[in-house]
């Protein structure tokens, strides 16, 4: 199956994404800085839009030097979250925070002339 | 709306979700399975609806007049709040600050007739491939704390009046169970008695958030009732952060674990060690949305002690995880991390004959029907029997023909009757 275009790089602002229906499949995109990541709109728990959710902070929690909770914190990174049940995922790796084997499935993503192409290997 | 009919080749951009979705749309990728669902029977024993939309309906059909000024006089203050209940909505953390957007407000566009919440039900039930749900209210989980025993039972004559008499009319696939308000066992009474011969009606619900011994003398008089009229008691589980022992967690995520079982766990625990069973022989009971771990947990914590202490339970004459065996457990949230222990909880409860579905839709841990179907370890006929054929007997619900399985080859009628379950038009 040929690459499939997409949409346009520019379209997806950073640190959002888009999800695209093609062929069959859904696929979210997801931009952080210059680079694009893709998963499989389907989340692993129950088959839910995933991609479809919205993208929040990943939440940790500050310990003072000696272990005493200090209260929750944003971390930096960024998660995707199922809107069906709220698991929640790395937008980069696609992993579960607490889970490595619960993991989205990612979709080869490349950009050309500044379009976004999918390649789907089945 | 997306297009999955659309040429192959087309590409699309699929919305993100949001408050103001379609229930279709949000559920679109659970009608990939309902559609292998269609000669299964599957009745939801454990939906809900938001009532609080629907406020000022509910309170309209309360009989006293001066409970429904009361409560309507709450309509002009800001926000309009739900008058006279006891919900606590700064806290209520279940959408996660917003992660589950159908869990903060089904905002999408429905007709206004019959009525918006029936339209979002038949919805839900469509999308999923629903022949019945079991209709629930969602913040009225929480009456049973209310400190006003009059309050209780007067909000919750007018939701069964709301429900049973204007909404369910507008679709039979509806049912209920009677919202019974525990504080005040007179008034549980005056509605077992009303809705004991309404058909829409499968049973009586006890919301179990509440500090009420159900085996206290006072309730005796209501549960032979519910015994004659052969509808089931249940026990509809909930949360209640404001316990003395749950304030000792920190999240939502710690009590809320917690909480559904606890209730669950006191009531079970005093119901058989009480002799309830034995006064009360016919009387058939549901436990609901306390998940199912927790079942064989007190089965042999319950055993386990009865064998030293038997003379503290001196109405019992079998064990009591054989009376807990014969009692109905609805599936919802089911824990399936571990599929061994799952495995051996079904044969624990005898799962084949006595567990029903439930989704507790529209809620933020929602089951689908593929949470059974997808069990490796059921067969065809146990996956049938869990969705809809064990609540068809509970409840005697019409089975359509088509909907009875092939576990039972010959005649139709021959199968039925193998199964214990009523066609359709006999």
């Amino acid at each position: 199956m040929p690459d499939i275009r997409v949409g346009k790089f520019d379209d997806i602002a950073d640190g959002d994404h888009k999800i695209y229906a093609t062929n069959g499949r859904e696929v979210g995109v997801f931009r952080v800085g210059q680079n694009l990541h893709a998963w499989e709109n389907h989340c692993p728990h129950a088959g839910g839009p995933i991609c479809q959710g919205k993208i929040f902070g990943q939440v940790g929690e500050v310990l003072s030097p000696g272990k005493e909770s200090r209260g929750l914190c944003y971390t930096g990174r960024k998660h995707i979250v199922c809107p069906w049940h709220g698991f929640e995922f790395d937008i980069e790796t696609g992993k579960h925070p607490g889970d490595a084997h619960t993991r989205l499935r990612g979709i080869p993503v490349s950009v050309k002339d500044g379009d976004i192409y999918l390649t789907f290997n089945r | 709306m997306d297009d999955r009919a659309a040429p192959q080749s087309a590409v699309f951009e699929l919305p993100k979700v949001d408050v103001m979705m379609d229930t279709r749309d949000l559920l679109a990728h659970a009608k990939k399975d309902t559609e292998k669902l269609q000669d299964y029977f599957v009745v939801d024993a454990d939906g809900h609806i938001s009532e609080f939309p629907f406020w000022q309906d509910i309170i309209s059909r309360m009989d006293n007049d001066v409970y429904r000024d009361m409560a309507r006089s709450f309509k002009d203050r800001p926000g309009s709040p739900p008058g006279l209940h006891n919900a606590v909505p700064g806290m209520l953390y279940q959408d996660m600050f917003g992660r589950i957007p159908h869990q903060q407000r089904q905002g999408e566009d429905a007709p206004a007739q019959p009525h918006k919440m029936v339209t979002l039900t038949q919805r839900a039930m469509d999308t999923m491939g629903l022949d019945y749900m079991v209709v629930l209210p969602t913040p009225m989980l929480v009456l049973g704390m209310h400190p006003q025993a009059e309050i209780e039972a007067a909000i919750g004559q007018a939701f069964n009046a709301w429900m049973v008499e204007d909404m369910i009319p507008h679709e039979p696939r509806m049912k209920n169970f009677i919202y019974l308000p525990f504080n005040d066992p007179d008034a549980c009474l005056k509605e077992v008695e009303k809705y004991a011969a309404n058909p829409a009606v499968l049973g009586y619900m006890v919301t179990s958030t509440r500090y009420r011994a159900v085996h206290h003398d006072a309730y005796m008089k209501v549960y032979a009732a519910i015994e004659a009229s052969g509808k089931p008691i249940t026990f509809h589980s909930g949360f209640h952060w404001g316990d003395e022992s749950m304030k000792q967690c920190n999240r939502f995520l710690s009590m809320h674990a917690i909480s559904f079982v606890y209730f669950n766990i006191i009531h079970m625990t005093n119901w058989i060690v009480n002799g309830i069973p034995e006064r009360f022989p016919k009387m058939k009971v549901i436990w609901i949305e306390s998940g199912l771990a927790w079942v064989p947990f007190i089965m042999q914590r319950l055993d386990s002690e009865y064998m030293m202490r038997t003379s503290e339970a001196p109405l019992l004459k079998r064990k009591p995880s054989e009376y807990m065996r014969e009692m109905y457990y609805t599936s919802q949230p089911m824990e399936r991390d571990n599929l061994e222990l799952l495995e051996s909880t079904f044969k624990a409860i005898n799962a084949e004959t006595q567990l029903l579905y439930a989704s507790d839709w529209p809620h933020w841990d929602f089951d689908l029907p593929s949470s059974i179907t997808q069990l490796p370890f059921l067969n065809e006929q146990q996956k049938r029997n869990i969705l809809g054929l064990n609540a068809a007997k509970l409840f005697n619900l019409e089975v359509p023909k088509h909907k009875l399985g092939k576990a039972n080859p010959g005649p139709v009628g021959a199968a039925a009757a193998a199964q214990g379950v009523r066609l359709v038009g006999e």
